[in-house]
């Protein structure tokens, strides 16, 4: 029988299951990070359990670390202490941990795929929503609870129900300017942020073949902010191409054998989809968000919708409390309003490639003034490559802060922050009330347009200084 | 995980759509390393002044909130980050039950790990609990998840639906992690058969 790719990994991965209950999923790769794990080791030493396989558990710290004074000791006391924790955890259970002072640290999801660890066909989790990132390289990712953490280090296994699948097809070709993140916020804008809600995503279709890998961990990143558990793309040539020589890869006959593997992977002609949804990238524009969930966008030429237009009398409550929360009122467009705060960063756009596409744009041009933009790469190794460029050279001659890797102002915990009643133009994936700082207010956009916005000092489409 | 088998309580009501977990409990409480004391952190943005003082106005800070076991929240209710904290809070201040049209998915997983019953109701049901909380607000309600209902003060009692798995997980007050753990031979096969 024709299977798609998520239960063909599926399938590979149930160890076992009972009537009326939950499989048992093996899991190929578990990530953890300071944030959600500290009470999973806590249940483990009650318990006097062990961490069943540390090989297939990696490590590193993003959430709450500093992205500047790295040399010194971290001022907040409480995240001092949760890395404390995940240092001591790490070395008691046997845990690789990529930490402070290592080459490889950064953003979970920007390390994962970056060292070779993300594979096509495995299973992985993390104690973070944005897991759902690994899925761009044909893996079934997704992010789980504390508890699940904990179930995962004891026995490498996870309680799950088989999650319904959705198609989410994309053809044509994308204009200039136009980027993966604005197929996933046109997405998300589409279908609501509950749109996907019990469902792993496949996005199919030859817009989404032509994206570099990068550009599809974009695109899956925010599958959760489409409510689904999990996006996913099919291995390719492209795929394979990337994972190819990276340092956790297979290499000789276990590659062959891999790769003979990855592409048995692809969804079965003649498979079915519980739902499907379909995108024209030919139509797509740059997107904005004008209110706080990823799914109140908008192309970025567009008028902010009227809540009175809303027949849901609870939609138009959502989007009036939206637009107060913003200070922005119904009609209003977004193009020349007024940012404070430019945040390129991020596991949705902190990669090589999206600093390339900002510091292509800000080359021999300044951030406008009274405008403060932080630049924030994903991992140590992209500041590195980063650097070999003279990508930092770029964004510090036009004014902007060139900083160290982690999650930094995405949901600043570590001190990056927005000041309340600032606005913010970010790369990042959640716009919600005080994400990025108690009363700071968010648009999110593509790091073309967070470039583009930078330079104008205002919201700015792309493609009129293309 | 604490047991559940029958509540007796009056609601609180918070009618918002699309209530995310940074509103359930904003990220700069998850710096703690335990998961005890986060009850005062629920809702920290929506209840609290910028000097830390209580918002007189939100519903949580009112009379009504004392003793309530029972959240009603808009539909899409815990959207947003995967952070167990927001389970956490909400048990913290009180809760056992969240009524809602839906919830996002992983926050029902993290919910049902942590004795709090999500019960998904249809929109009608939904639309008559808000008006009834919103004109009497001490009205009680019985959650009996044996039976799997959800009783109105009239006596009227609607269904719900829960997976019988977790059902039995609350029921009992055991979690998972024994069941999981007691299919050792399986995993280990697997992982032979697999050259894990």
């Amino acid at each position: 029988m024709p299977r798609t790719l998520f239960e063909k990994i599926w399938d590979s991965h149930v160890v076992a299951q009972e009537p009326g209950a939950p499989a048992l999923l093996y899991i190929d790769l578990h990530l953890i990070h300071e944030v959600t794990s500290p009470q999973a080791f806590t249940g483990l030493r009650q318990r006097g359990l062990k961490v069943r396989r540390p090989n297939r558990t990696v490590a590193t710290m993003d959430h709450s670390i500093p992205t500047i004074n790295r040399g010194l000791p971290i001022v907040d006391p409480m995240a001092a202490k949760q890395i404390q924790y995940l240092e001591d955890n790490c070395k008691e259970f046997g845990i690789p941990l990529h930490g402070m002072e290592s080459k490889h640290r950064g953003i979970v999801h920007v390390i994962g795929p970056e060292l070779g660890l993300t594979q096509p066909g495995m299973t992985i989790v993390c104690g973070d929503s944005h897991t759902s990132t690994h899925g761009a390289l044909g893996a079934l990712a997704f992010g789980i609870g504390t508890s699940e953490v904990e179930h995962v280090l004891a026995s490498q296994c996870l309680l799950q129900h088989k999650a319904k699948t959705c198609e989410v097809r994309v053809e044509g070709r994308l204009a200039p300017g136009v980027s993966s993140k604005d197929i996933i916020l046109a997405l998300i804008a589409e279908i609501g942020i509950g749109g996907g809600t019990g469902h792993v995503f496949e996005y199919t279709g030859s817009a989404i073949r032509a994206l570099t890998v990068e550009e599809r961990m974009t695109v899956c990143n925010m599958s959760i902010e489409g409510g689904a558990r999990g996006g996913t793309v099919a291995p390719d040539d492209t795929t394979i191409q990337y994972v190819a020589g990276r340092e956790f890869a297979p290499t000789g006959a276990a590659w062959d054998a891999a790769v003979t593997r990855w592409r048995d992977l692809p969804t079965d002609e003649g498979a079915t989809y519980d739902k499907a949804v379909t995108l024209d990238a030919n139509k797509l524009a740059p997107m904005i968000t004008y209110g706080t969930n990823p799914g109140m966008g908008m192309p970025i030429t567009a008028r902010i919708p009227d809540p009175m237009d809303l027949g849901d009398l609870n939609q138009r409550a959502a989007l009036d409390k939206a637009l107060k929360y913003m200070a922005l009122q119904p009609g209003q467009p977004l193009l020349g309003h007024d940012v404070n705060v430019v945040f390129i960063g991020s596991c949705t756009n902190s990669r090589i490639s999206d600093l390339r596409l900002a510091a292509g744009l800000m080359k021999d041009r300044k951030v406008a003034p009274g405008v403060r933009m932080l630049v924030v790469p994903g991992s140590q190794d992209v500041k590195n490559q980063a650097e070999a460029e003279g990508l930092d050279a770029v964004f510090k001659r036009a004014g902007a802060e060139w900083r160290e890797a982690g999650c930094s102002m995405c949901i600043a915990m570590n001190g990056d922050q927005l000041e309340p009643g600032q606005y913010a133009v970010s790369t990042s994936n959640r716009n919600f009330e005080g994400r990025q700082g108690k009363g700071g207010r968010t648009f999110l956009v593509s790091p073309l347009t967070a470039a583009a916005t930078a330079i104008a000092g205002k919201i700015t489409d792309v493609r009129t200084m293309l | 995980m604490a047991q559940f088998t029958t509540i007796t309580s009056h609601a609180v009501a918070i009618p918002s759509n699309d209530i995310d977990t940074d509103q359930i409990v904003p990220a700069r409480y998850l710096k703690m390393t335990d998961k005890a004391g986060l009850g005062a952190a629920l809702f920290a943005d929506w209840r609290y002044n910028a000097d830390g003082s209580p918002k007189p106005d939100f519903i949580l800070n009112t009379p009504v909130a004392q003793g309530a076991q029972i959240l009603l929240a808009g539909d899409n209710f815990g959207c947003g980050s995967s952070r167990e904290h927001a389970p956490w809070a909400l048990t913290g201040f009180g809760f056992r039950a969240v009524v809602s049209t839906s919830f996002a998915d992983i926050f029902q997983n993290n919910a049902l790990k942590n004795g709090l019953l999500p019960i998904i109701v249809t929109p009608d049901v939904h639309a008559e609990l808000m008006a009834l909380v919103a004109k009497n607000p001490g009205s009680e309600f019985v959650v009996d998840l044996e039976k799997q209902t959800f009783t109105l003060p009239g006596g009227r009692a609607v269904s719900f639906a829960i997976d019988p798995f977790s059902k039995t997980c609350l029921l009992k007050g055991t979690d998972e992690l024994g069941y999981l753990l007691s299919f050792e031979r399986q995993i280990a096969a697997f992982e032979s058969a697999h050259s894990v």
